[in-house]
């Protein structure tokens, strides 16, 4: 007998009636004052031994026997069609197994209107053919020897020329990536009228990069089939989704796709979706019946499988000579590149609708396609990129005011959520995140120390609002093994952020068992229950309520059992780190053990699903971030000297994990503010920098010191457990943080990321000579 | 484009002794197989991670005789008579982990894991150097390390850890001498 069923309930009117399927497990909320043991200690991630010494098998390390390796040729035109393709050569050349391209593959769609193969390229980087061989030079070799023809078309380098009157059409529908051709309008208010109220007025204009998510573990997989099931070894995020995808891409029944993901060498949004690399692997194998590899190289990494779009916000801002703002308007054109691939996602309206009370407000959105790589989600996609705009215009209202921005901030505090017209769940978590962050780096007390020489000082700060709530459905098993251990079995992932460790404290906490008694499996289609993909911060607040409904469901089970050997009531035993006890009595009566070994080899199973959220408040995860700088108006050289961050997520399941999220969200908006950029040869369409050499991320020295002013607000009418996530948000506000501090330091405002040092230097060049 | 492989592939690989934590091993290999290639595809020695493949981002460090390398820029046929030691030479039998290895759990200096090994090499070559560095010398020993995590404050923090456990487990060994 099991508490898991699913019911369906309808819960509208008549034969179109809408539908919803009921399956929770009502369980007590942890609050704030549930005493907890095992939730809320910096437990080392339970995997590090395996990373440490290598033994941690990533997709990238799966060897199989007789295993062939393969590379994919792609365009080297932005826009081109091919007239002729002729593999013949290469599938002469000895130790090349297996050749894939337009004329010889499977007609498989892919995207809105292209093929696996299209003929059609659009971008430097799409897929004309592919090759396996023995090894990865023969593969290399063989991609040289594949002859063919382009016919070269005119294409979009910029996407904000995607709809001048002589820009070429990308697709059908024209180069607005929307179902209907037309923008995304929101509005509320009277923003006109807004305007009208406002004695203050800003309007500016802001752009932000194209950002690369380099992962360090390229995406890629290795496919191999037995009769016909295939099994996949994927670096993804989102081990359903790519089963769903590739049975359906290949016409397989679901149930005949295994997808496998135990480590992942990182994915920021990334890998949330099934690429085409994954089909093309398992057709490579099913041709040469061999297993594949095909992990990409970093210059394919960086051209095919994503980006953080690229945007041009123009923005108008006004307030009242109190700082009440009256009107908020913004054009948003984004670029989606080539294609729109599915997961993008890139909601950049969303923090302008939100952060601060604001009763006129317009957002326009135009996704753009231009003939660039396909832009997905990357780390709070559109959020980090609508603060870079909204957060610096916030601070620049605060000047013209004459305000402190932060009391401008605190003075639009919004306490409920007004794009859905609700309550948050809490509504003094922003206000908690302003007062730990400012505090803690003694934002009001600060005076620029004098400056010598070419260095000057400055301070600045932002803040966000995200998601991170969680959702349904997402489920857990606890199967309780004849020694008192427990498995733990989920179809999540755990993406580096640290889940299999926080899943392994939710379910010790829950069936009071020692730490060391429970492990957790993940990642793996064929043994565990559904999960969503890990994205939008939602894994911990998703599935750690299907894990502890999973456990609590095996702990009642567990004390039915031991109340009847132990003659009690078992609603009066309670059980705590193996041991079982008698309310009222001193010493244990029993152990988890005892009571298992009895039962074996009957075994104890727990099923939990995660529930729903609730109908009348809105869940939202908050942060702020205050940074120093220090400017060298000579070179332009902007250093960070300190970033302190205070992020909401509810209850902190591990103060470890929490605090490394935090500084490495960190680490990435301090790479977006001052120095990552893909740069696009507008001329020829091509990428400059699709490598890590000059694509330049943070490395050891850029880092300054980061420190992280907790919350810890258990947010119980988030979830029972009080969780909400952590991914996403801590890379939000840093990059407009920067940029306020840089313009408190130098009197320059830099509205184009990253504040590189020829920009600074032209801003401060401009300056000079407007004087 | 050129042909003159297809005739060069037929003609026997040439032989390559390699030393790798501690067993030699002959590996039939093209004159142009990098070690790191190597290691991981003839060797199955998969803790050594491929991420650029050109030597921007430290995700391949192996020891060679002692001292950090790429292996990505180094060729499999240069190392002959030269100690290679990879991330699963740190394992010395006893089950426990390498004071560095060690340092790198305590002090969550990962999060993905995967340029961990990298780094844990490269602090292990200035460990072999200098038992004692300094923060600066923690620093400049992985400043050719790249995280895409950001756990780099915790990369330096282990390093430190790392050089303690070390002296501790010096002077321990005196003292059992």
């Amino acid at each position: 007998m099991t508490s898991l069923h699913i019911d369906v309930l309808r819960s509208g009117e008549g034969k179109e009636g809408e539908y919803k399927v009921a399956e929770e497990d009502p369980l007590p909320n942890w609050t704030a004052d549930t005493k907890l043991t095992v939730v809320g200690t910096p437990l080392p991630r339970v995997e590090g031994p395996e990373k440490v010494t290598g033994r941690a098998k990533f997709a990238y390390d799966v060897h199989l026997p007789a295993m062939l390796f393969s590379r994919v040729l792609r365009s080297p035109h932005p826009h081109a069609r091919i007239t002729r393709i002729d593999s013949s050569k290469a599938e002469a050349l000895f130790g090349v197994r297996g050749v894939l391209h337009s004329g010889n593959a499977p007609e498989i769609e892919w995207y809105k209107d292209s093929a696996l193969f299209d003929t059609t390229l659009r971008f430097v980087g799409e897929e004309v053919a592919a090759v396996a061989a023995d090894s990865e030079e023969i593969a290399e070799d063989a991609l040289r020897l594949i002859d063919v023809e382009y016919d070269v078309l005119p294409f979009i380098a910029d996407f904000t020329k995607a709809l001048d009157p002589d820009a070429p059409a990308l697709h059908e529908k024209g180069n607005v990536a929307t179902e209907d051709g037309e923008p995304k309008v929101y509005e509320r208010g009277d923003v006109e009228a807004g305007f009208g109220q406002a004695d203050v007025v800003v309007e500016e204009e802001f752009v932000t990069p194209a950002a690369l998510h380099n992962c360090m573990e390229t995406h890629g997989c290795v496919a191999q089939w037995e009769g016909d099931r295939l099994t996949l070894w994927d670096s993804t995020q989102s081990i359903f989704d790519v089963r769903e995808e590739v049975a359906k891409k290949l016409k397989l029944p679901e149930h005949k796709v295994r997808v496998i993901k135990q480590y992942m060498g990182g994915g920021f949004g990334s890998k949330q979706i099934a690429w085409k690399h994954t089909v093309i692997a398992a057709l490579l194998s099913k041709r040469t019946g061999r297993p594949v590899q095909l992990m990409l190289d970093r210059e394919a990494e960086n051209l095919a499988v994503g980006n953080r779009n690229p945007t041009r916000q123009r923005l108008r801002i006004g307030a009242r000579k109190d700082g009440t703002l009256t009107a908020i308007s913004v054009k948003i054109e984004q670029s989606v590149g080539a294609h729109m691939v599915g997961g993008e996602g890139s909601n950049t309206p969303g923090l302008y609708q939100r952060l601060y009370r604001c009763p006129n407000l317009r957002t326009e959105q135009w996704p753009l396609y231009a003939n660039t790589g396909p832009a997905v989600a990357f780390r709070a996609p559109g959020y980090v990129e609508a603060a870079w705009a909204l957060e610096q215009a916030m601070d620049m209202l605060a000047r013209e005011l004459d305000m402190d921005s932060l009391d401008l901030r605190l003075k639009n505090y919004a306490v409920t959520d007004q794009k859905r017209d609700k309550p948050f769940t809490e509504p003094e978590s922003l206000r908690r995140c302003y007062a730990a962050a400012t505090e803690a780096f003694g934002w009001r007390a600060y005076r620029k120390p004098d400056s010598h020489g070419p260095r000057r000082r400055g301070i600045g700060i932002a803040a966000h609002e995200w998601g991170g709530s969680g959702y349904p459905p997402g489920y857990a098993w606890v199967k309780l093994n004849a020694d008192g251990t427990a498995d733990v079995v989920t179809g999540t992932q755990d993406i580096g952020t640290g889940t299999r460790t926080s899943l392994t404290q939710i379910a010790a906490e829950e069936l009071g068992l020692p730490v060391a008694q429970v492990a957790v499996h993940l990642g793996d289609t064929a043994q565990g229950p559904y999960a969503p993909v890990s994205s939008g911060s939602a894994t911990q607040p998703t599935i750690g309520p299907a894990v502890r409904a999973a456990a609590a469901d095996a702990r009642r089970q567990l004390l039915r059992a031991a109340g009847t050997y132990l003659e009690v009531d078992p609603l009066s035993l309670r059980v705590q780190d193996g041991k079982i006890f008698v309310e009222g009595e001193s010493g244990h009566a029993t152990t988890v053990e005892e009571v298992t070994q009895r039962i074996a080899p009957h075994m104890i199973q727990g099923h939990g699903a995660r529930g729903a959220n609730p109908e009348d408040k809105s869940i939202r995860t908050f942060g702020v971030q205050c940074a120093e700088v220090e400017v060298d108006v000579e070179t332009g050289e902007v250093r960070v000297l300190r970033i302190v961050a205070s992020h909401d997520c509810g209850r902190i399941v591990n103060p470890t994990l929490v605090e490394s999220q935090v500084v490495g969200g960190v680490t990435q908006g301090i790479g977006f503010a001052l120095s990552e950029e893909r740069v696009v040869d507008m001329a020829r369409g091509v990428v400059m920098n699709a490598n890590l050499e000059e694509y330049k991320v943070p490395v050891v020295v850029d880092v300054p010191p980061i420190e992280h002013a907790r919350v810890d607000l258990a947010d119980p009418a988030a979830n029972h457990t009080g969780s909400k996530g952590i991914g996403e948000p801590p890379t939000v506000p840093t990059a407009p943080a920067i940029a306020n501090a840089v313009f408190d330091a130098v009197g320059v405002r830099i509205t184009e990321a990253p504040i590189t040092r020829a920009r600074l230097l032209a801003a401060l060049a401009a300056k000079e000579s407007a004087r | 484009m050129y042909w003159p492989l297809l005739e060069r592939r037929l003609l026997p690989l040439p032989a390559v002794r390699l030393k790798v934590n501690g067993t030699e091993y002959g590996v039939a290999a093209e004159p142009r197989r990098t070690l790191l290639d190597t290691l991981r595809n003839e060797l199955h020695l998969t803790g050594t991670k491929k991420v650029c493949d050109v030597g921007d981002c430290g995700a391949c460090t192996v020891l060679a005789d002692g001292m950090a390398i790429y292996s990505c820029l180094t060729l499999a046929i240069e190392c002959e008579g030269r100690d290679v030691t990879t991330i699963e030479g740190l394992d010395d039998g006893t089950g426990r982990l390498d004071p560095v290895q060690r340092a790198f759990v305590e002090c969550d200096a990962f999060q993905c894991g995967f340029c961990t090994p990298g780094q844990i090499m490269s602090l292990r070559a200035l460990l072999n150097q200098t038992a004692s560095p300094s923060e600066e010398e923690i620093t400049r020993a992985v400043t050719g390390n790249l995280c895409r995590c950001g756990a780099y404050l915790n990369i330096v923090k282990a390093g430190k850890r790392a050089s303690e456990l070390l002296r501790e487990e010096t002077q321990t060994a005196g003292a059992a001498r």
